[in-house]
């Protein structure tokens, strides 16, 4: 037996959920997809007294459309995701990232939920719903909350969520069509956790010139780096061409304060945070259609 | 809150019932409780796909899941694969292109394959590799993996 000994309780709706977790609080676990807590359970790295398994819960597996943004359900699979017209349509920058999370056989599995609830300062999803405003949705028995992304992650595997709270669902913002996004990563292997990875989303206005724009860099510290003041401070209200955008990301290399580890030393993670950054940026900005003119790379 | 459950579930056409303990993995279950040992445990963190079976039709890494989640669920091992004494299209491309050595990854890989083919027709050298990319093979090199592949792409009538 792999993991150490737990009590393992399924959870049937939401309600039985957050009542098991306002009884056991942080003694307790919650099970979704499994796959980045069975990994943590098998190397005993974590040795919950209580597993919440809420992969049975129905209801909280959707991806809708809502004031031309997307609601997604926590227990959503990220393989959905993958594959989802309306993700494809509404929020290209989701749709490119998830395909970096980790490998076909764990996003068969894996939640979207999962992903941002666990945290880790690799994943992708915590850079994409920063880098794209969106809002967390969370349950407890004393009722809702709803977290700005940026505040929800705290640290390493460490969340704005407390112990009785689950996440139900994240609210991505509208980003007209038109808008133009950029994932980039380095990793040594597809399918790993990446060193260092950027996500930019820019929305460009009939004259060309940026009107919002949003990004985040995963590798980089214990949480994603949230470059969008950083990047609204060097773009807004400029065309964006290769010069600015590399001007922006130089700004966000040299803010960011990666560790050294065994896959990187700092330095080199600083070096790849500007490189990504500049092509996320621009890539986005090559992408954002200009309002009022037709899309011209065929993106 | 129970440390041990009942589970019902279908495995290569034939249901189970049997009693474990909560915190059993399903690749245990498979291999400890009904004797399937064709899937093989490499890693044990979901990171070498050896243990890679279908759960109702999707492959997941039977270490990355409890055997309780699969309650329910419709499993298909690398037992499942042959029918009536005959390799399965996926089996008999491997067998002929040399697409294992040791035969240890070959479960695993033999499934995500399936899957990969299931809803694909010729696919390119390139979309063969990144299939393959949460699979590791330390004897062949990929180079035959790759062969048998695409040899399945043809002969497999689907």
């Amino acid at each position: 037996m792999r993991p150490a000994l737990f009590e393992y309780a399924v959870a049937a709706d939401v309600d039985q959920a957050i009542g098991l977790l306002g009884q056991f609080g942080d003694e307790a676990k919650v099970l979704a997809g499994g796959q980045s807590l069975v990994p943590m359970l098998n190397f005993r790295l974590v040795r919950p007294r209580y597993l919440i398994d809420i992969g049975r819960i129905k209801g909280l597996d959707y991806i809708s459309l809502v004031d031309g943004g997307l609601h997604i359900g926590a227990l959503t699979r990220q393989r959905t995701v993958e594959r989802s017209d309306l993700v494809r349509e509404v929020c290209p920058l989701l749709a490119e990232a998830i395909k970096h999370v980790g490998h076909q056989q764990t996003r068969n599995r894996g939640t979207v939920g999962g992903s941002l609830a666990h945290a880790d300062p690799a994943a992708e999803l915590p850079a994409v719903v920063t880098a794209l405003d969106a809002k967390l949705r969370v349950k407890s028995t004393a009722g809702e909350r709803v977290l700005q992304a940026r505040e929800f992650f705290r640290g390493s595997l460490t969340t704005a969520l407390r112990p009785n709270e689950i996440l139900v669902a994240v609210e991505i913002p509208s980003w007209p069509i038109g808008t133009g996004s950029g994932f980039c990563e380095y990793s040594r292997r597809q399918g790993d956790f990446a060193i260092v990875g950027a996500a930019a989303v820019m929305q460009r206005d009939a004259n060309g010139r940026v009107a919002r724009v949003g990004v985040a860099l995963i590798g980089t510290g214990d949480r994603p780096f949230d470059a969008t003041p950083i990047s609204t401070d060097r773009l807004i209200g400029q065309i964006p061409d290769e010069a600015n955008c590399k001007a922006a990301a130089e700004e966000i290399g040299a803010s960011v304060e990666p560790d050294s580890d065994i896959h990187a030393p700092a330095d080199y993670r600083k070096h790849l945070a500007t490189v990504l950054a500049g092509r996320a940026l621009l890539c986005a900005a090559q992408r954002a259609v200009i309002a009022g003119r037709e899309r011209g790379n065929g993106h | 809150m129970d440390i041990e459950r009942e589970v019902t579930l279908t495995v290569n056409g034939t249901s189970y019932t049997r009693v474990v303990s909560v915190r059993k993995l399903l690749c245990e279950f498979l291999r400890d409780d009904l004797d399937l040992t064709g899937t093989h445990v490499g890693c044990e963190h979901g990171v070498c796909g050896s243990c890679t079976i279908l759960v109702d039709g999707h492959t997941a890494r039977s270490c990355l899941m409890m055997a309780v989640q699969a309650d329910g669920s419709e499993i298909t091992t690398v037992e499942g694969l042959a029918k009536d004494g005959r390799l399965h299209p996926i089996q008999e491309a491997f067998w002929e292109e040399h697409g294992l050595q040791c035969g240890f990854c070959a479960s695993g890989l033999l499934l995500t394959v399936h899957e990969f083919l299931s809803d694909r027709r010729d696919p390119s050298e390139q979309s063969i590799r990144e299939a393959l990319a949460g699979n590791i093979c330390r004897c062949t090199g990929y180079q035959n993996i790759v062969k048998a592949v695409a040899k399945a792409d043809r002969i497999w009538e689907r």
